[in-house]
């Protein structure tokens, strides 16, 4: 059964159950989805309580705080510092923890997919 | 109303027409030649859905943002702030936070494991045939409500403009835009239609830059005084407060709830979003765009509170709503308070573009959905070769376009940025779900995708036909018949979680268990980049 979303290409062959259980592996998948979950999870909370507090707690929100800029507006504009922070947050965190182990896996697989003569070497050589 | 409201005189409009479409004919003109020159290189499949794989992270993402900022962001939000105030924000919030979606779960594990379209990555691990055809159709689905939002846009557009409701004058423009875009993606492909998305996202950009900058020099460069205008002209101090619009009743606030969920959770399940990270050369630029394009879209969306309340205080509520055009009108008329007839010429041309443009980028992802999904896998079971798959895409283009020229005449003068959100729900119903199972959950099969994408996209528009956006009401597409027996105008509360719940439900209960193999692969694929494809030389 092919899959067409891939054509044959430098990993056709590598036996990705043995890459998926290596230590190295596990330890990115750990890494990503440790940052990537309570972060998702984070965002959203605060997005809905912002969303519920501007449905249900509009005297809240109507409260002024400078001039005629009420608590409303702030945590509105709130809401994009959030956003950029979390954006360069999750950048800078994929440069430094991310992206290295996720190079070395690749370049393992695929150095050892085809050897300098072009000849297909099958399976994660070590 | 205070004295300065009536400086817009709408019936001035009318003489600066001429102008407007000298300068819409300029950029048409600039754009074709762009994309003449970009179409050389359209050879093969990957050249024409995915423009080579060629361009970097921050051409992407200034297209993504030409992509995503369309007359629904524009003329939608800028209306609905002038007109409802706070209420109104709340989109833009909801637009820009929806990008976290997509940074931090999507973009970069899409990139690494598909090839052109959604499906190749939902049906990465799973049956082609089945799963494949169930995207396509939710591709074909939220394309065409974001195709009638556009062309509302360029209805409420050409009536404001030519000072006209005429049903014929707004037809006959209508198909102008229409066969233009046809023609954009006809000889451009992917890469003229994301030349045309970077060149409009600049020009956007600047011009509610220029705007922001103008409206507040007039208040001092103080915000409190801006709003305190916004109060003055409406008389009404709740346009600063939440809930102007929907915090009427019980419904309403639930209402608005359901359009929060929908705006957060859409963007990163819109096909033609999605299909854009295919354009890039690696997951890495694909961040990089997603980086690009989120301080774009949030310093954009960070004018049109300006220049929403700006409306509000310079034009004044009454004045837009009775202006052709309606609520869709705030911002050419505050362009033509503030700058008079070229500055109106300016905006609107950009605006023109930015409908172009982003019907464009509808239209191919439209086409390649269904010539790579429906016609290369399915109908011809992979037989077909890429020159006819190309060929199927651009016949796709010419019946997709022929329709949405048909929607936008048919389209009526609801808010633009109203009417995305539905589309936003319908992609947060159909795709979402499956797109989060299929890259996170290893359990996740066929049955349970099969099931959250036809159950997200059959309760979502279901619910949509019996609401009171369809029918029941003053504003309802069908005024004059009432079986709007689902109260809320946006179906995303419902219809979200159904979609999870299937999908769950689906996989619990399939006796079926999926390839082990294939699970690795995919895992291995998306968090490594390993054979991802690569950018094509030429």
């Amino acid at each position: 059964m092919g899959n067409d979303a891939r054509t044959p290409d430098a990993a056709a062959s590598v036996d990705f159950e043995e890459v998926q259980s290596t230590e190295r592996f596990q330890e990115l998948r750990k890494r990503h989805r440790s940052f990537v979950f309570p972060m998702a999870v984070a965002f959203l909370l605060w997005y809905f309580a912002y969303v519920l507090l501007a449905d249900y707690a509009v005297g809240f929100m109507s409260t002024k705080v400078w001039g005629n800029i009420n608590i409303g507006l702030i945590l509105g504009l709130l809401q994009f510092v959030t956003t950029f922070a979390i954006t360069g947050w999750y950048v800078s965190y994929s440069n430094r923890r991310l992206d290295p182990i996720a190079a070395e896996i690749r370049n393992e697989i695929e150095g050892h997919e085809f050897d300098k003569d072009g000849n297909i070497v099958t399976g994660v050589a070590k | 109303m205070i004295g300065i409201a009536t400086a817009v005189d709408v019936a001035d409009l009318k003489e600066t027409t001429l102008l407007n479409m000298g300068i819409f004919g300029l950029f048409v003109a600039v754009t074709m030649v762009i994309v003449l020159r970009a179409s050389r290189n359209n050879k093969t499949a990957a050249d024409y859905y995915a423009a080579g794989r060629s361009f970097t992270g921050s051409q992407n993402g200034t297209a993504i943002a030409g992509d995503y900022l369309s007359a629904a962001s524009f003329l939608g939000i800028t209306g609905a702030i002038a007109i409802n105030g706070y209420d109104g924000f709340m989109y833009s919030i909801g637009f820009l936070v929806a990008w976290l979606v997509a940074l931090l779960l999507v973009a970069e594990l899409l990139r690494n494991t598909g090839k052109f379209t959604m499906a190749d990555v939902l049906s990465f691990r799973l049956k082609q045939g089945p799963v494949r055809i169930a995207a396509a159709i939710s591709t074909l689905a939220v394309c065409f409500f974001y195709l009638l939002a556009q062309m509302a846009g360029a209805g409420s557009l050409i009536s404001l403009l030519l000072g006209i409701s005429d049903w014929g004058g707004q037809a006959l423009v209508i198909i102008v835009v229409g066969v233009l875009m046809i023609t954009y993606v006809l000889i451009g492909g992917m890469k003229g239609t994301t030349w045309v998305q970077i060149i409009k996202a600049i020009l956007l950009i600047a011009g509610a830059a220029v705007m922001t900058f103008w409206v507040l020099a007039i208040y001092g460069f103080n915000l409190s005084s801006l709003l305190g205008a916004a109060v003055e002209t409406s008389g009404n101090p709740a346009v600063l407060n939440p809930g102007l619009q929907y915090g009427k009743t019980e419904t309403s606030k639930l209402d608005f709830m359901s359009l929060g969920l929908a705006l957060v959770l859409g963007t990163a399940a819109l096909p033609h979003v999605l299909m854009r990270f295919y354009t890039v050369p690696t997951a890495k630029e694909a961040r990089k765009s997603v980086v690009w394009s989120i301080w774009l879209i949030g310093l954009f969306y960070l004018f049109t509170l300006v220049l929403g309340y700006g409306a509000a205080a310079l034009v004044g509520a009454e004045t837009i709503k009775s202006a052709p055009g309606g609520v869709n009108s705030a911002a050419p008329l505050l362009a033509f308070h503030l700058g008079g007839p070229l500055l109106l010429g300016f905006i609107s041309a950009v605006a023109f573009a930015t409908i172009l443009a982003v019907v464009a980028g509808l239209t191919i992802t439209a086409a390649a959905s269904f010539a790579h999904d429906i016609y290369a896998s399915v109908i011809s079971k992979g037989k077909a070769d890429a020159d006819t798959e190309v060929k199927v895409a651009r016949r796709t283009v010419v019946v997709i376009g022929v329709m949405a020229i048909l929607g936008g005449i048919f389209a009526n003068g609801q808010n633009v940025a109203f009417l995305v959100a539905l589309a936003f729900a319908v992609a947060a119903s159909a795709n979402l779900p499956t797109i989060v199972y299929s890259l996170f959950w290893r359990r996740f099969t066929t049955q349970g995708a099969v099931w959250s994408m036809y159950g997200g996209l059959g309760s979502a528009i279901i619910l949509i036909i019996f609401s009171p956006v369809v029918s029941g009401g003053a504003t309802s597409m069908i005024k004059d018949a009432n079986f709007a027996l689902f109260p809320l105008s946006n179906p995303g509360i419902v219809s979200i979680p159904l979609a999870f719940l299937l999908g769950w439900l689906g996989t619990v209960l399939d006796k079926n268990r999926e390839d082990s193999a294939k699970q690795a692969e995919m895992e291995v694929r998306s968090l490594t980049g390993v054979g991802a494809e690569k950018a094509v030389d030429h």
